[in-house]
């Protein structure tokens, strides 16, 4: 059941408000005002809501199944690729070579057809299908094997880490037919609307906002269900859960699937906004890094993940044009302060000034540790 | 003998790296029968919980539950949807959440993901929860972090798991253990209380408490069955004596 908890109308008041408030700034004043925003930190904007709701994906897998992904980039590279695909057909005879059917990088390679998993990408409802199709299945196969087989903790994370790797390798390829090494660039409109202009940034900008919203809802809809607590029980003592009568492998892949779906509409709207989609959104080192948003924000907390996706690509932004040879260290730096010092990120450090039942805590848990060292000692 | 047999286990053996647990276990349970396990360490006692709930598969041997489910060829969540519940030596309750969610997930029910996504808590349910709450006395801390409860009130909740569980057969691994004199003696109470409705096996090494059980003994030595009967009846097998309480 959801409940209008603070927490979830200040996340949506955030997201929400604070998207509308840069539109009408970038939409209704002049643009020599001080407070008129550019279009391109509109662009920028929509690209840190779009790394948002792949936060918000890994939370939940991570945060409440306890699966460490260090591949998620892949699911969301998955769907930006979707999204490609349909932008690339829209594109039609303005290419450079004006083909009406073939993209331009396929008359370059010499192609006279298009592949087969290209047609019906020229519709934008088949595309955005696909969006969400590709990555799920992907999820569910992957998932199914790794689940079943009992692949947990870090041999799982390696797994996650091969998968997107994998793939990065496989789409550089040419022979593919997505583009190899350059991917797809150069779009011209989305559903008809000129990319590149203000109202179209501030238009995408806005669509993300609310799909991450919506995508917030969903991910407090199931945390908060019986099902939620499944997993977290899961994440905790699995082995407890199948002794309950619970299958585990079969909560955390409709997770993981749930999971991947929402990566690929995060992914799906990141193309449009940044005007590319190639291999090196697959490199193992996005995933990873996606991950620091989240423990940087609060592992766990749904709000923490777009906070820390915002904040951490917010300084991310700076840094790499203040100092761009610091930003890897920062990056580095930033995940082990946060390990050490912030365990449960920036909101545990609100949640734990709130409640004073810590030290209590501490103290139970001291009990217990000294019944358990009695209980050895009778028994041993 | 009159009641139906419930688990019947026939000659198991067990070997890890060609050390052997259970050399030709064999034990019979009657329906609504309460049976003390007890051994010195390495006896087999959890092995034997073990190969019960599927945690680990015998070598030879069978397990037979009911009329004819033969328990060697399910998985854990199988068995435990037949009806057999387990509490481990170190009570595992699922720290983060509430008392009375650990119960509402222990209920006997659906296990499937599609079912616990849309699942609202019923009144029967409320019901149910509310009268375990009441048998493990932990009605007053419902909605507390069951991380925040004591050693002795996490045992007790794990215990009130398994009743929610509504299994056939409880299978208890030292309950007593790590609790006061006053936890241990109310335990003792509580379980009997359960046996009225069900059956259990109990593994435990206090001796007091085994005897205030009033339950059928088994002795584990080595593997295998080596005395069975009355408290007072092991206690003086001179055989028991040497391996066991003599030492």
């Amino acid at each position: 059941m959801i409940y209008p908890d603070r927490a979830t109308t200040v996340t949506l008041g955030c997201v929400l408000g604070g998207a509308a408030i840069l539109a009408v700034l970038n939409q209704l004043t002049p643009a020599a005002s001080a407070v008129h925003v550019p279009g391109f930190a509109v662009s920028l904007v929509g690209k840190y809501l779009c790394y948002a709701i792949l936060a918000l994906a890994i939370d939940l897998v991570w945060g409440y199944a306890g699966i460490l992904t260090l591949g998620h980039a892949a699911f969301f590279a998955l769907g930006g690729y979707a999204m490609g695909m349909y932008l690339m057909r829209e594109i039609g005879a303005r290419g450079v070579y004006g083909n009406p059917t073939l993209p331009d990088f396929m008359v370059f390679l010499g192609w006279k057809h298009l592949p087969w998993y290209w047609h019906g990408f020229s519709h934008f409802g088949f595309a955005l299908t696909m969006v969400v199709l590709v990555p799920g299945v992907l999820a569910a196969v992957f998932g199914w094997f790794a689940f079943r087989s009992r692949v947990s903790g870090v041999y799982l994370s390696i797994i996650t880490q091969a998968l997107t790797y994998a793939l990065m390798l496989a789409f550089f390829r040419n022979e593919m037919g997505f583009g190899g090494n350059n991917g797809m660039t150069d779009f011209k409109d989305i559903l008809g609307v000129p990319l590149g202009r203000d109202s179209a940034s501030v238009g995408l900008m806005l669509v993300t906002a609310v799909v991450l919203s919506a995508a917030f809802l969903l991910a407090r809809a199931i945390t908060g269900s019986r099902f939620g607590k499944v997993l977290v029980a899961v994440r905790d003592a699995e082995a407890r859960t199948r002794f309950l009568g619970y299958r585990p492998e079969s909560y955390k892949l409709t997770v993981w699937v749930i999971s991947a779906m929402l990566a690929g509409l995060g992914g799906a709207l990141y193309v449009p906004q940044v005007g590319i989609i190639n291999p090196s959104e697959f490199a193992p080192a996005n995933s990873i890094e996606a991950v620091i948003w989240v423990a940087v924000g609060g592992r766990g907390t749904l709000a923490g993940a777009i906070l820390g996706a915002v904040l951490v690509n917010l300084g991310k932004t700076w840094l790499t044009s203040a100092l761009p040879e610091i930003w890897l260290f920062a990056m580095g730096g930033l995940f082990i302060l946060v390990t050490v010092f912030l365990p449960h990120g920036i909101l545990g450090l609100f949640a734990a000034r709130r409640s004073s039942t810590a030290p209590e805590r501490e103290s139970a848990a001291a009990e217990s540790a000294a019944a358990e060292t009695v209980a050895r000692e009778v028994t041993g | 003998m009159s009641q139906p047999t419930l688990l019947y286990l026939d000659g198991i053996t067990v070997s890890f790296d060609g050390f052997k647990a259970l050399k030709g276990l064999s034990l019979v349970l009657e329906e609504g029968e309460m049976r003390a396990v007890i051994g010195p360490n390495g006896a087999g006692k959890t092995t034997m919980m073990d190969v019960i709930t599927g945690k680990t598969k015998p070598d030879s041997g069978r397990a037979v539950f009911g009329v004819d489910t033969d328990l060697t060829r399910l998985d854990e969540p199988a068995i435990a949807r037949l009806g057999i519940g387990r509490k481990f030596q170190q009570p595992t309750v699922f720290e983060p959440l509430s008392v009375r969610d650990n119960l509402l997930l222990a209920l006997a029910g659906d296990r499937s993901p599609r079912f616990a996504l849309a699942a609202r808590e019923t009144p029967v349910e409320r019901g149910r929860i509310e009268e375990i709450l009441l048998t493990i006395r932990l009605a007053p801390e419902r909605y507390r972090r069951a991380g925040e409860l004591s050693h002795g009130q996490k045992q007790w909740l794990e215990i009130g798991m398994l009743l929610a569980q509504e299994p056939k057969l409880l299978l208890v691994d030292e309950p007593a253990a790590g609790m006061t004199d006053a936890e241990t003696a109310d335990t003792a109470e509580l379980l009997r209380e359960i046996n009225r409705s069900r059956s259990l096996v109990v593994v435990e090494h206090d001796m007091a408490f085994v005897r205030s059980l009033a339950a059928r003994v088994t002795v584990l030595h080595e593997g295998a069955v080596l005395a069975e009967g009355s408290i007072d009846h092991v206690q003086n097998d001179p055989r028991v004596i040497e391996v066991y309480l003599g030492r």
